[in-house]
């Protein structure tokens, strides 16, 4: 038998209320339970950053979460960036500085910045690149992401 | 895509007490639940089965937090390390704690990795341990009697027994490490290898601690990590120093002391033959770094 739980938590602003097994990850209940896709499993052990999300304002690697420490936290995951009124800055900043290529790994490579962006008031620029070492992609070389990311914050390269 | 998890997971607890916690471990047949960074994986590839009840102890307030109050320095069990990184009077006291931090995995890591959970899970390879163990530190166990809630400090060094093993009971939950703050001119310094600094599992690790004054050093302590079954004083190196004049070949004849007392393994990340190199080289700069530095 597999212990369930109870979990109320809020996500992408929006109240949710779920049973779930208790030894279920972040990361499996956002994409397979809930089919939020944007959230990517790549390692699922940590290394790669694809699977970061919010969770009360820090970002964390949703793989390695267990998904009933949900219960009473604020979740945002890519999903919750977009609102009504169009993408986040971080978003279009990728877009404009031609940032992305597959796209695999920017969904968390862009939470990952949002945190940063929202947590460390003075940051530099070589203060972002260590706040993205976490974050693994095999396509850009990370030179556009780093200069996006110094674009939102107001940081001179 | 979903592992199955090893062990059996039939209850899940999130108490908000020490007593509460204590209590929900008391029959042995628990889990505690932190960070989950080793956990979480530990669990899937069957290191650390399930034992019947996961006891998530995130919901304990008083576990978390780090206070400095009559000359000793207090961290809940539950700081992150994100927490060590960001305290500001704890790294004007206790340098060496938030160089460690900074050196530790990612910052999404961080955010969820706490320090108990780094003593706990009893990794040789465990980087916050090397520094405490120079600081010469304590842990603070709890555990239910029956009736009431029973404690007992372990010193940290008397804590492994062995990779993953400790001389923690099954039912006794970590509630906090200390140590008193290092005296005036008693400086500590951490180094780790590894092919980058980020998320890189210390291939060696080493902590220096000494009081160097009029050329004399004192007070001397090293630490090695990720160079046998658990984290290790170099005894031997540290005699050698105590009490000596800091000059000539003293870092180097040291350092060559401090190989001498470890036991490494070849494993994927490096020999054993490299491990030995390195932890020579990082002792004789350490030494170099706080006696002359
Ligand atoms: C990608 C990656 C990179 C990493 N990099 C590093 C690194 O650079 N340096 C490093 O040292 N480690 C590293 N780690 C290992 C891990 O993040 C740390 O050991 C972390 O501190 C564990 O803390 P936690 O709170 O997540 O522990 P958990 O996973 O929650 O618990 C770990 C173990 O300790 C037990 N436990 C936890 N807290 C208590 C308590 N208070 N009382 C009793 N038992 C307890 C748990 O039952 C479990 O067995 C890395 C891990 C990953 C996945
Ligand atoms: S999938 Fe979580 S870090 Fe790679
Ligand atoms: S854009 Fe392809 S992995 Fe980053």
């Amino acid at each position: 038998m597999s212990a369930t739980v109870e979990i109320n938590f809020t996500l992408n602003g929006r109240k949710r209320q779920l049973t779930i097994d208790a030894g279920l990850s972040a990361l499996n209940l956002l994409r397979d339970k809930l089919d939020m896709t944007g959230t990517k499993y790549a390692c699922g052990e940590g290394e790669c950053g694809a699977c970061t999300i919010l969770v009360d304002g820090l970002s964390v690697n949703s793989c390695l979460m267990y998904a009933a420490d949900f219960d009473g936290r604020d979740i945002v995951t890519i999903e919750g960036l977009r609102s009504d009124k169009g993408f986040d800055p971080m978003q279009d900043a990728f877009v404009e500085h031609g940032a992305i290529q597959c796209g695999f790994c920017m969904p968390g490579m862009i939470m990952q910045a949002r945190h940063l962006a929202d947590t460390n008031k003075d940051l530099t620029y070589d203060g972002l690149k260590r706040g993205l070492e976490g974050n693994v992609c095999r396509c850009t070389g990370y030179k556009k992401v780093f200069d996006a990311v110094a674009d939102v914050i107001g940081i001179a390269k | 895509m979903q592992v199955k998890p090893s062990g059996t997971l039939d209850e899940y607890l999130a108490p908000v007490t020490i007593e509460e916690a204590a209590r929900a471990l008391a029959d042995g047949r628990a889990s505690v639940l932190a960070g989950g960074t080793d956990l979480m994986l530990q669990a899937a590839n069957g290191r650390t089965p399930y034992r019947g009840r996961l006891v998530n102890i995130r919901r304990i307030a008083e576990l978390r937090g780090a206070a400095i109050t009559g000359g000793r320095v207090r961290i809940g069990a539950l700081t992150t390390v994100t927490d060590i990184l960001n305290h500001a009077e704890l790294a004007k006291a206790v340098p060496v704690l938030r160089q460690t931090a900074d050196k530790f995995a990612s910052n999404q890591i961080r955010n969820m990795a706490t320090i108990g959970g780094n003593i706990c899970n009893a990794s040789p390879a465990g980087d916050m341990i090397i520094p405490l163990l120079a600081l010469e530190a304590e842990v603070e166990l709890a555990s239910w009697d029956g009736a009431k809630i029973r404690t007992r400090e372990v010193a940290l060094e008397k804590f492994f027994t062995g990779p993953g093993r400790t001389v923690m009971e099954r039912g006794e939950l970590l509630t906090a490490v200390s140590f008193a703050v290092p005296e005036a001119g008693h400086r500590v310094r951490f180094a780790k290898s590894g092919p980058r600094p980020a998320l890189e599992i210390s291939t060696v690790s080493a902590a220096f601690a000494a009081t160097c004054k009029d050329g004399v050093t004192t007070n001397v302590r090293i630490v090695l990590g990720a160079v046998a079954p658990t984290p290790i004083r170099a005894r031997s190196a540290e005699a050698l120093m105590e009490g000596a004049e800091c000059s000539g070949d003293l870092a180097a004849r040291a350092a060559k002391a401090a190989a001498g007392e470890i036991s490494p393994i070849d494993d994927v990340r490096a020999s054993a033959w490299y491990r030995t190199h390195l932890t020579e080289v990082f002792v004789r700069r350490l030494i170099e770094d706080v006696c002359h530095g």
